[in-house]
């Protein structure tokens, strides 16, 4: 299982390298987004700065829905979709590679996002242990519910309208949690962001398992 | 062949749901007293929270179909019909949970909506569960649909359980369960029409659920017979003959 999902992995993450999306199109993007969550609350700077850990988790989800829907549109061409269907790698392994593929893009955008926060907003750090360890929770969260709806719509027509549909609310509870932990380690609240993190590890924990548990039904069936 | 979805089972059904609609009607806005800090607005309590109930019955219901479907020993094409149109009926009476609850809102906090656990997760609910039809109209095999969306439903229904229990796990503007205690809140008229709306609903339910239930029959009848009938009233009206079996007909559109 884990050597086939660092095959899918690796493979993605060397499409995404050598086609240069990722870099090209999604980070600029993200930043964009940030940009213009800047634009349109300049006028009030304590404003932004208390809405920074939010806005931040809303730009990852929005990139997030991208980088989900670009880690399938690589295997629409060419049939390369029923190639790994029959390739006979272990769907679970299928579902860890394609899941660590999206989170490994997501880490990165965070971190350039995040320097992004600091510079643009101004916002200042409490406590960078609950600050990483919340963002790499998250990340597995959506990385790996993203994984699993994106396979859900991957084949049908209407893909591209119906993933932010199915994702969107899912991932809700992610974007809650990972905004209120940040605000705790922003000092911005004074909410337990350990309990939070609780939250997001469980979301996290729900979808690896079904991811592990389901994605030979649905790389079937979708 | 009966025309319609109605039988003997659904017309009683009706009726009973009417009585009963009219006795929650009388208990709730003419014998039960206004209530001492509320005053009227304690009415929507005979529609409120029998509608959030019936809402979680819904979607519990497609959950647990979902699941019946998805066990290789219970699989049959039944589940997968009863679990959409329990998702259908029970966005329904989300729908009506949520407005209900806004009007009361409006009332007693002063604010249509507010961002409260209670309030926040039954409109995450909706969301999911209207995630859940899109995608079904989204497949067009039946097959895969049926897996698919039973999946996604046994994953969504999760919600209810965190949905009911959010008034006691977080500190909300929603008051907490009035009934499901010890020492019950409420009593004399008040709890009378307040059983009698739980009633209406699950009639209400039910014949919704029957009704829907056997279109939906009706509509898998129609993707498996409705071409071949079609092709065999064209030949009729043109006069073509021999006319080929309808059998026949239909085994070569499954082919194509």
């Amino acid at each position: 299982m884990w050597r086939d999902a660092l095959l899918v992995g690796g493979k993605d993450l060397r499409i995404e390298l050598r086609s240069r999306v990722a870099t090209m199109q999604i980070a600029p993007y993200a930043i964009l987004v940030l940009l213009l969550f800047g634009f349109a609350f300049d006028q009030n700077h304590t404003l932004l700065t208390q809405a920074a850990a939010g806005l931040f988790w809303l730009a990852v989800l929005l990139c997030s829905l991208l980088a989900v829907q670009r880690s399938y549109a690589i295997e629409a061409v060419d049939g390369a979709r029923d190639g790994l269907r029959l390739s006979g790698l272990d769907p679970a392994g299928i579902f860890l590679g394609k899941a660590g593929a999206i989170a490994a893009q997501l880490v990165a955008l965070e971190v350039l996002l995040g320097f992004g926060i600091v510079v643009i907003f101004g916002a200042d750090l409490r406590d960078p242990g609950l600050l990483v360890l919340t963002s790499v929770v998250a990340t597995v969260g959506l990385a790996a519910s993203g994984t699993v709806y994106g396979m859900m719509a991957a084949g049908l027509r209407v893909r591209e309208t119906l993933l932010p549909l199915l994702i969107l609310p899912v991932v809700a509870p992610v974007l809650l949690g990972a905004t209120q932990a940040w605000m705790a380690a922003f000092g911005q609240s004074g909410t337990d962001g350990w309990r939070w993190l609780g939250l997001l590890g469980s979301f996290a924990a729900i979808y690896v398992a079904l991811g592990i548990l389901g994605f030979s039904t649905l790389v079937e069936e979708a | 062949m009966r025309r319609g979805t109605g039988d003997r089972l659904t017309r009683i059904l009706g009726w009973s749901t009417l009585v009963a609609v009219a006795a929650t009607a009388w208990v709730g806005l003419v014998v039960s007293p206004p209530d001492v800090v509320q005053g009227n607005l304690v009415r929507l309590i005979y529609v409120h929270p029998a509608a959030a109930t019936t809402c979680y019955v819904g979607f519990g219901l497609c959950a647990l179909a979902s699941l019946a479907y998805l066990l290789p020993r219970t699989r049959s094409w039944r589940w997968d019909r009863l679990a959409a149109v329990s998702a259908e009926v029970g966005v329904v009476f989300c729908v009506i949970t949520i407005v209900t609850g806004s009007i009361w809102g409006r009332g007693s906090w002063g604010v249509w909506w507010t961002w409260d656990a209670r309030l926040t997760l039954t409109a995450l609910l909706l969301a999911v569960f209207i995630g859940y039809l899109a995608l079904r109209r989204a497949i067009a095999d039946r097959r895969s649909r049926a897996m698919v969306s039973a999946i996604v439903a046994v994953v969504a229904v999760l919600l209810v359980p965190v949905d009911h229990e959010a008034t006691n796990w977080w500190q909300t503007l929603h008051q907490g369960n009035s009934l499901l205690r010890v020492n019950p809140l409420i009593h004399g008229w008040q709890l009378v029409g307040m059983l009698l709306s739980f009633g209406e609903f699950a009639l209400l339910f039910s014949w919704l659920l029957l009704h829907r239930y056997r279109v939906e029959v009706l509509e898998d009848r129609f993707e498996v017979e409705g071409f071949a009938t079609a092709i065999a009233e064209r030949r009729a009206e043109a006069g073509v003959a021999p006319e080929p079996r309808p059998a026949d007909v239909a085994a070569a559109a499954g082919k194509s």
